[in-house]
């Protein structure tokens, strides 16, 4: 594309291939980074072997397995989910034509964090095993938004300040349930376990969940990147959507159904991690302006690097303790909100 | 081009505000819509430009009904400048440019160097070539409508629909707009609060009282002194303009 340049602007192209670079290169460091310290040219010479099919010698055993079963698919993990988280809140800015609103605000997270617990607190469908956990909290966070979706509707279509607010008002609902849940079960661990998943986790991560969780993300922002024209004809408004050929409740609907389905997967295998769908796109349209084609682009590998960050912090800060990851994600995104809203304020009821 | 509006009702809510109206416009004719507020010319002209679909009759454009053609090749064919601006993200002036560029692209990929090439002509045509990479909030109101003219343009459309576009606007740039969209080429079909301006700018005149055209014809024979008191409560008193001889009406209270 030859579009002209602006000098508000970051040009998209190096900068996206820039990005790129920093999350291939921060992919490494979350390996080579822990608790356990494993040393950067070991750490290099395990992935090496990994990737060829290369011999080790018998004492390396422990740990390739920390290089390659724990620490690798949790890393990709943390890109796959800041890359989801990211491009849904862009998704869901457009959805509610509010650059403030994130993909938790249609009650998906509180919705989420229903069925998690009801594993963890009160052992419901022990029979799925390990995927107990990332079903339930995949199916309740779908029942939650279906039930946003049916709230929220009107004859006249999704409009979106009433999504806006009927996911708030449900969220509500769904964390009453959760605190229920959490003081009828009166076991201390599970309760930990369970305010260690509110907050988002990236701890239990293997490979098992990468796939499914990659495939959603990336079929997601695909599916978003095809539809970047009809969301810049939307963030102009209703009106003007129409006028282009763009039908709104259509697109919103596709919109709902894409967020839902990405976000579900996502919060299924991480937890409710908050703020970063707010921040990145936010970040991404200072840097290279709001046409979605561009946003879209950048977004994503800004909300995978941020997010491969904020895990290594979260597990280094306080070694061998772990922090939730959305415990740094809210340290870094309630100030980075407050000084959005402020400089922002002619669009938020000031004048 | 042809517009006809074909015994057209439109509901909202459960309520129905346009009954059947009859309109019709023929190739580069400049149309206005006159009433009252709450008259029903922006439901009409939403039904026009498909925000809204009739609850009753149809939009006829070259014989087609409007409704039931795909949205992409109805946005082909009209274009409208909508009362509604979000303040929410600030697109570049180019960039707004070329989302009238929307219905003609396919699939995956932003705009071609030719819809870039329709874009920047647009611009300088509408006398906004300077502006294209400020950013579209922050541009004064007459300059708002200039860009959105050229979006309207850049869509090639045979049919442009302009609700109130000459509102918030100071008196140089409500002329300077009329004279563009005029000079645009597509038949326009346009709202209007001022009558005056409706008279000077527009072919003909449908007006609109409660959801009814009650009258229509050039301006000159609509816009009389009785009609104008039944339907806007307001006396009128034609004079001349002592250069062009075009007849102005003063207003006030009976």
């Amino acid at each position: 594309m030859s579009s002209p340049p602006d000098s508000r602007r970051t040009p998209t192209a190096p900068l996206a291939i820039g990005l790129a670079a920093a999350l291939l290169l921060s992919l490494v460091c979350g390996v080579a980074l822990g608790s356990a310290e494993l040393g950067w040219s070991r750490v290099l010479r395990l992935l090496g072997a990994g990737l060829t099919g290369g011999r080790l010698e018998a004492g390396e055993a422990a740990a390739y397995a920390i290089v390659w079963e724990i620490r690798l698919p949790r890393t990709v993990l943390a890109a796959v989910v800041g890359a989801g988280l990211a491009a849904t809140g862009v998704a869901v800015q457009a959805l509610v034509r509010n650059a403030l609103a994130d993909p938790f605000v249609l009650g998906v997270s509180s919705g989420a964090a229903v069925g998690a617990n009801a594993v963890l607190l009160l052992g419901a469908f022990a029979s799925l095993g390990v995927w107990a956990i990332s079903a339930s909290a995949f199916g309740s966070a779908l029942i939650a938004m279906v039930l946003v979706y049916l709230a929220a509707r009107t004859a006249f279509g999704l409009t979106p300040l009433r999504l806006v607010l009927t996911g708030t008002a449900l969220s509500y609902g769904f964390s009453a349930l959760t605190a229920l849940m959490v003081f009828a079960a009166a076991r201390g661990e599970a309760a930990r376990d369970a305010m260690m998943w509110l907050l988002g986790s990236l701890g239990g991560a293997t490979w098992g969940s990468v796939p499914i969780a990659a495939a959603t993300v990336l079929a997601g922002i695909a599916h978003l990147v095809c539809a970047a024209g009809r969301l810049d004809a939307l963030a102009m408004g209703d009106e003007t959507a129409a006028s282009l050929g763009v039908a709104p409740d259509r697109l919103r609907r596709e919109l709902f159904v894409v967020t839902a389905a990405v976000t579900g997967t996502v919060v299924a295998v991480s937890g409710a991690i908050g703020f970063v769908g707010l921040m990145v796109p936010h970040l991404a349209r200072m840097l290279v302006g709001a046409g979605h084609r561009r946003v879209l682009l950048v977004a994503p590998l800004a909300g995978a690097l941020l997010l491969v960050w904020v895990d290594i912090v979260s597990r280094t800060l306080l070694a061998p303790a772990e922090l939730p990851v959305g415990v740094v994600t809210a340290v870094l995104g309630v100030p980075c909100f407050l000084l959005l809203m402020r400089r922002r304020g002619h669009a938020l009821g000031g004048r | 081009m042809d517009l006809a509006l074909d015994a057209l009702s439109v509901e909202l809510a459960g309520t129905r505000l346009v009954h059947d109206v009859a309109l019709e416009a023929s190739a580069g004719q400049v149309v206005g819509l006159v009433g009252p507020n709450g008259s029903g010319k922006s439901t009409l002209l939403r039904c026009v430009y498909r925000a809204l679909r009739p609850a009753a009759g149809a939009v006829l454009v070259d014989g087609d009904d409007l409704h039931a053609l795909a949205p992409r090749e109805a946005a082909r064919r009209v274009a409208a400048l909508p009362q509604e601006h979000s303040a929410e993200f600030d697109f570049t002036v180019a960039e707004v440019v070329a989302m009238g560029r929307l219905p003609h692209r396919r699939g995956f990929g932003g705009p071609s160097d030719g819809d870039l090439g329709r874009c920047a002509e647009a611009l300088r045509r509408v006398g906004a070539g300077h502006l294209a990479e400020r950013g579209f909030l922050s541009l004064s109101g007459g300059e708002k409508q200039r860009v959105l003219i050229a979006r309207a343009l850049v869509q090639e459309p045979r049919l442009l629909v302009l609700d109130e576009p000459t509102n918030h606007l100071d008196i140089g740039h409500q002329l300077e707009v009329l004279a563009l969209v005029r000079a645009a080429g597509p038949t326009v079909l346009t709202a209007l609060h001022d009558l005056n301006l409706a008279a000077g700018h527009c072919d003909l005149l449908y007006v609109l009282r409660a959801g009814r055209i009650v009258a229509s014809g050039p301006p000159a024979e609509v816009l009389e002194p009785g009609l104008l008191a039944e339907v806007f409560g307001v006396r009128a008193t034609p004079v001349r303009h002592p250069g062009t001889g075009a007849v102005h009406l003063l207003f006030d209270r009976p």
